[in-house]
């Protein structure tokens, strides 16, 4: 296991290398001591200490291409840098709101190492000079709101956070907020709205939150993995950093591998590790059983055929260049008993579930797109459904306030440019070409519920 | 100055424009629904998708701003795919009821839905149903037509100030919704009707009675307050069946009150007068008009003989017009009588002589939304005004200027949300109010480092009225604002004279909020006694024996209803001009005149900023009414007094203004020669407001405004530590007593409701007026008595 020791020991070192069920119960080195003793706040010392300026730490980030670990891949340094610099008031905000199907990094980033998002957030604050934070915490892992709150005391406490940071004459004050549980919150204008106490909904951009965010004040919007990789950056040096995955894909990153393996959890490699080696390290398929297809960045990223998976590496160009997205590093890994069109109808439902309602085409269309996938999975399609759908994505994509609707599209698109000849027999033979039997055995809810393991 | 070129047309535009405001310059129409001019950005209907060169996909052109040098399609093939496939998107779960729906004819949806719809839908599944809503007596709902634009969320939360509305539950179960058994309350509330593109909301009113191409659509101009907001009133068979707003920047914007909108009802109210009548031994009869005018001309001649035409007097609603206010006057004069008034709740008479001209607002209406000057430095004190509701359109456009920083204090005698944010109020009992604004002038004085008037140097400024005057003085834009509270306070020379002094430290503007429809023209008519003659007050305290009521209801349009109501009682004649026939004054009057409404005649109304709005009938008059300047007209010659040959309304108004100014001259508010009399606070005061859903007899007769919240029955309000030293709670019933010594001593009691009102200041307590229940109290600012009934 020579690429576990290359990881980042402020980020998942101490509970990425058991089992899912071991590291459940043993998450107790979050505590502000443990994170210490892995050399947590190291990286804030060094830079309050230093007297690096805050541009020299943008500079830094920029140097190490750490690319938005949220699903947008934006270089975060860069992002840091369209902050205004003489905007009296300005804001930083940390995006847990996970709620991308297929992804769940954050969750434990936020489980087994609150201090390293505190860290993280608090160095990002001096770079880009706010005064207050908020770190957004997704409703359903409430638990780990109160753990957090509770990490925010101990870092408090520490002197940390507050005024004065480690007497270098820097404020910043950071404050916990859940939200509950819309996966729209997790788009970052709707995610301000939420902390401002109004309905979760999408801003039209422009302006951009670095410009009029939270409370009209500039603000950073970060996802958690990205404000927790700052202070491993600060440690080995951007350029190190960049080194551990590939140029232009600075950095290591957690996927969360899910589906039809062996061992699913959370599994930080270095940019650039072959899908085939992360594959290997979540146990291999279950089973024994072939490899269908995968989405490779969560619910919203198109999906990819296995050969076209097998040959991609797992960074951002390789997969753009394979015609997906790398997007949060969720990989769903789906094996020859899965039903395309049921998969499909199942991520539709969440789509449309989860649109916000603001704007025609997706309110209207993700509802559209979810009924007509209804109906071909049960037995009630047409010959006409497939060129509907294909329709209703153009008439979606890119005509919409925010990026659901495009991520409601995008299955769609792939699912049936992919796997055409399922959708096809499903609406001419009105039932499935992969056999309820076989799907059943590859589904872990009928094989450990019905005792046919 | 940016350049642009829009479907291959070169424009420039200011800086700041999105692509619609350009594309509306170049007199291109791009599809829209949410988008609205006067209200925030939303882009969430994505109708008004267009091509905008270098861009990968369609732009929203209500959201995006122009660059220099864009280059924009509104119907290229790729802008016109994009509005047809929201199109299809909104229809998917539209249930297309155009047969049956109120909008149809003037639906924004349906008209739209002609150019970028589709012949034949190819959405085959269920569609979405949303359940419909209380909104109220005013506006009908019927949500499942909704498409979701928050236009009338928007508004409710922007333009009327509260957010009354909005949009709860996600995707396609998103629904347009009121706080959980909340009614839309606000007194602009109607507009959400106007501003919906679909027939979700519609009026209530109105609904299922016409459809709109059946309609005429006649211009007028509102009669209630002194805005003179511009009419659009649609007509059916000589019957007015909806009110709606033409749109005037200078006025009304795009905007009407509810009181605007819906008082049309009271114009086909069962209550109309159509047929003259004539008491004869106590009873009723109906007769022809010129049996009708002979009695008439008769009493007021043999009246005139008998005891001097002194012995008359003319009390004129300030909701006529300007040319039956001209020709009433006239009359009197022509009998030689100088008793005639139309400010019937005014009690403080003692300015008049020493007038320099006209009251009127001071400015242009247009100049109070920061139009004309810059917000950030203009400041306003408004003195005295139930704003919101005496002049909710005025109000609305203070709030849009103070969000942009115009600074706003108050000084009055309750604490209502304006729903604007205030720099600094003073609250407290009537009787405090002139002490409480010599303050602020006193406190300018200082601030100022000018000497301030002799008469106020026994004042001194508190806390709150150094805020006001810091504030003032902050500004280099300001306006004092006498509301229709300081115009009917027993001290209102006062008020006047006192801002009028603030004014001059402040090299500021100042006026009055007039409070009726022609609150300026009944000056400019000569509808004021001059000489010896009585006003309205006088007219009332000292009884006559023959009174002309020319559009009034002195019961309930006077400043004491009960002297009033008494007055009329004892008069040996009461002529009635009136468009409806009520109770008292089938019980009072002599005669009954059936006269026009606005609605069925041509006239003028001169508004608080002098502007002179003149209207033509938009319906033939219902039964035998006859606009009143006719009958007046035909008075004047049965007299043989002369000068009555006119031939139309216009010529008697331009008679009097010389043709037909857009403004009227002569304006101002100036006083001379007024002394300042600073009262000290004694006993329990009423702070009398005028609900404005009661202030006018038109309003008072439109059934669904009376089912507003707005037309709850007067109660007794007072704070939480009134009613624990009268050791009342709210609920209980109260028997409000007029303490002896009341200026005109006819006062009687109310029994009444006590309520909790913590805007109301100490030793005080709050009843309306103008309402049946209230009357006989009498005068509107009186000392009363509280006791538990």
């Amino acid at each position: 296991m020579a690429l576990l020791e290359a990881i980042n020991p402020l980020l998942s070192a101490g509970w990425q290398k058991g089992g899912h069920e071991w590291r459940l119960e043993n998450d107790t080195g979050w505590r502000l001591k443990d994170y210490e003793a892995r050399g947590g706040y190291q990286s804030l010392k060094k830079i309050l200490a230093g007297k690096m300026s805050p541009d020299d730490v943008i500079n830094e980030v920029k140097k190490s291409v750490l690319r938005g670990r949220g699903g947008a891949g934006f270089p975060t340094g860069l992002k840091w840098s369209f902050m205004p610099k003489a905007a009296p008031e300005k804001y930083i905000v940390c995006n847990t709101d996970e709620g991308e199907p297929g992804t769940f990094k954050d969750r434990d980033i936020q489980r087994f190492d609150p201090h390293a998002i505190i860290e993280g957030m608090i160095i990002a604050a001096y770079a880009v000079g706010a005064g207050r934070g908020y770190n957004y915490i997704h409703g359903e892992i409430y638990e780990l709101y109160q753990r957090f709150e509770q990490a925010l005391d101990e870092a408090r406490a520490a002197g940390y956070l507050g005024q004065n940071i480690l007497g270098a004459g820097f404020d910043f004050e950071l404050f916990a907020h859940h939200g509950w549980g819309a996966y729209i919150c997790g788009e970052e204008s709707a995610l301000l709205e939420s902390i401002e106490g109004k309905k979760g909904q999408p801003r039209f951009k422009p302006p951009f939150p670095a410009n009029v965010g939270l409370y009209g004040k500039p603000t950073t919007i970060n996802n958690t993995e990205s404000f927790a990789s700052i202070p491993f950056i600060f440690r080995i040096g951007g350029e190190s950093f960049l080194d551990l995955g590939k140029p232009n894909n600075g950095g290591t990153k957690l996927y969360s591998v899910s589906g039809h393996v062996n061992r699913p959890g959370n599994f930080e490699v270095p940019m650039g590790t072959p899908f085939a080696r992360l594959l290997e390290m979540a146990g291999g398929m279950r089973g024994g059983r072939k490899l269908k297809a995968v989405i490779p960045g969560g619910s919203s990223a198109p999906v990819l055929p296995a050969d076209v998976m097998m040959d991609c590496t797992m960074d951002y160009d390789s997969i753009a260049k394979a015609g997906s997205m790398l997007g949060s590093g969720a990989v769903i890994v789906m094996d020859e008993t899965t039903c395309m069109v049921k998969a499909l109808e199942r991520l539709s439902y969440f789509y449309y579930e989860e649109s916000c309602g603001q704007c025609t085409p997706c309110r209207e269309g993700t509802g559209w797109m979810y009924k007509v996938i209804h109906r071909i999975e049960h037995g009630e399609g047409r010959p006409e459904d497939l060129a509907l759908l294909d329709r209703l994505t153009i008439n979606i994509m890119g005509r919409t306030i925010c990026a659901l609707g495009d991520a409601a599209s995008m299955p769609v698109q792939s699912f049936v440019k992919h796997f055409r000849n399922e959708f096809e027999y499903h609406i001419e033979n009105k039932k499935c070409l992969v056999p309820p039997d076989v799907q059943r055995a590859g589904s872990s809810f009928f094989t450990r519920n019905m005792g046919q393991a | 100055m940016l350049e642009l070129e829009l479907d291959g047309q070169k424009l420039s535009v200011p800086e700041g424009s999105t692509v619609i405001e350009a594309a509306h310059r170049a007199g291109v129409y791009i599809p829209h629904f949410c988008y609205h001019k006067k209200l925030s950005i939303a882009a969430n209907c994505r109708m008004c998708l267009v091509q905008v060169e270098k861009a990968p996909k369609p732009l929203p052109a209500c959201a995006t701003p122009v660059t220099n040098g864009m280059k924009v399609f509104t119907h290229s093939d790729l802008a016109v795919k994009a509005q047809k496939s929201v199109m299809e998107f909104l229809l998917i779960n539209h249930p297309l009821d155009c047969p049956i729906c109120d909008q149809g004819g003037e639906c924004q949806l349906q008209d739209l839905a002609v150019g970028y719809g589709d012949g034949a839908s190819r959405y085959e599944e269920d569609k979405r149903v949303v359940p419909n809503k209380d909104l109220g007596s005013l506006i009908a709902t019927d949500m499942t037509r909704c498409i979701n634009c928050t236009r009338c969320v928007r508004f409710t939360q922007e333009i009327a100030g509260l957010m009354e509305l909005g949009q709860a539950f996600r995707g396609d179960r998103a629904e347009i919704m009121s706080f959980v058994g909340k009614t839309v309350d606000s007194e602009l509330s109607g507009n959400i009707i106007d501003l919906c593109p679909v027939g979700a909301l519609t009026s209530k009113p109105f609904r299922y009675t016409a459809r709109t191409w059946e309609l005429a659509r006649r211009k007028s101009v509102s009669p209630h307050d002194g805005l003179g907001s511009n009419l659009i009133v649609q007509v059916k068979h000589d019957r007015v069946m909806r009110v709606l707003p033409l749109e005037n920047e200078q006025v009304n914007e795009c905007w009407l009150s509810d009181k605007e909108r819906f008082s049309y009802e009271a114009l086909n109210s069962a209550e109309r007068l159509t047929k003259p009548m004539v008491k004869q031994d106590g009873r009723w009869q109906e007769v022809d008009w010129n049996v009708a005018l002979d009695y008439t001309s008769h009493a007021l001649r043999d009246v005139a003989k008998n005891h001097g035409a002194a012995a008359i007097g003319a009390l004129v609603s300030p909701h006529a017009t300007l040319e039956e206010m001209a020709l009433a006057a006239k009359l009197m004069r022509g009998l030689g009588c100088e008793n005639i008034d139309f400010r019937l709740r005014q009690s403080d008479f003692s300015a008049d002589g020493h007038r320099r001209g006209t009251p009127w607002l001071g400015m242009k209406v247009a100049e109070l939304s920061g139009l004309d000057r810059v917000p950030a430095v203009a400041r306003v004190l408004i003195v005295g005004s139930f704003l919101r509701k005496d002049h909710p359109l005025l109000a609305q456009r203070l709030r849009q200027a103070a969000k942009k920083g115009m600074q706003i204090s108050v000084i009055h005698s309750a604490d209502d949300d304006l729903l604007v944010d205030l720099t600094a109020r003073a609250v407290a009992a009537p009787s405090r109010l002139p002490e409480l604004l010599a303050q602020v002038v006193k406190a300018v004085a200082e601030q100022k480092g000018a000497a301030a008037d002799p008469s106020l140097e026994k004042v001194g400024a508190g806390d709150t009225a150094k805020k006001i005057a810091a504030s003032l003085v902050s500004g280099t834009n300001t306006a004092i604002l006498l509301g229709n509270f300081a115009q009917q306070h027993p001290r209102a020379a006062t008020l006047n004279a006192l801002a009028q002094q603030l004014a001059g430290l402040l090299g500021s503007k100042f006026g009055f909020l007039g409070e009726a429809a022609n609150s300026v023209g009944g000056y400019v008519a000569g509808a004021v006694p001059a000489g010896e003659g009585m006003n309205a007050a006088a007219m009332l305290t000292d009884p006559r024996k023959v009174y002309l009521l020319l559009g009034a209801e002195p019961e309930l349009d006077c400043a004491d209803g009960a002297a009033a109501l008494a007055a009329m009682q004892q008069a040996s004649s009461v002529i009635v001009l009136s468009p409806f026939k009520s109770q008292a004054a089938l019980d009072y009057a002599d005669v009954l005149l059936p006269v026009s409404p606005f609605s069925e005649t041509s006239g003028t109304f001169i508004n608080t900023e002098g502007r002179v709005q003149s209207f033509h009938a938009v319906a033939k008059p219902r039964g035998e009414a006859r606009p009143a300047w006719k009958v007046l007209r035909v008075l004047g010659n049965l007299l043989e007094l002369g000068g009555f040959g006119y031939d139309s309304s216009e010529q008697v108004r331009d008679e009097l203004l010389g043709g037909k100014p857009e403004f009227v001259s002569g304006l101002d508010n100036g006083v001379e020669g007024v002394a300042i009399e600073l009262p000290s606070a004694a006993g329990m005061e009423r702070v009398a407001d005028v609900p404005i859903h009661f202030s006018d007899p038109l309003v008072r007769r439109a059934p669904s405004l009376q089912r507003t919240a707005d037309a709850v029955a007067p109660a007794a309000r007072m704070n939480a530590a009134m009613l624990a030293k009268l050791g009342v709670a709210a609920g209980d019933i109260v028997k409000v007593g007029v303490t002896e010594g009341n200026p005109r001593g006819t006062g009687g009691t109310a029994t009444l409701q006590a309520e909790l009102d913590a805007g109301v200041p100490d030793n005080c307590v709050r009843i309306a007026a103008a309402h049946a229940s209230t009357a006989s109290l009498g005068a509107m600012f009186a000392n009363v008595t509280v006791e538990k009934a």
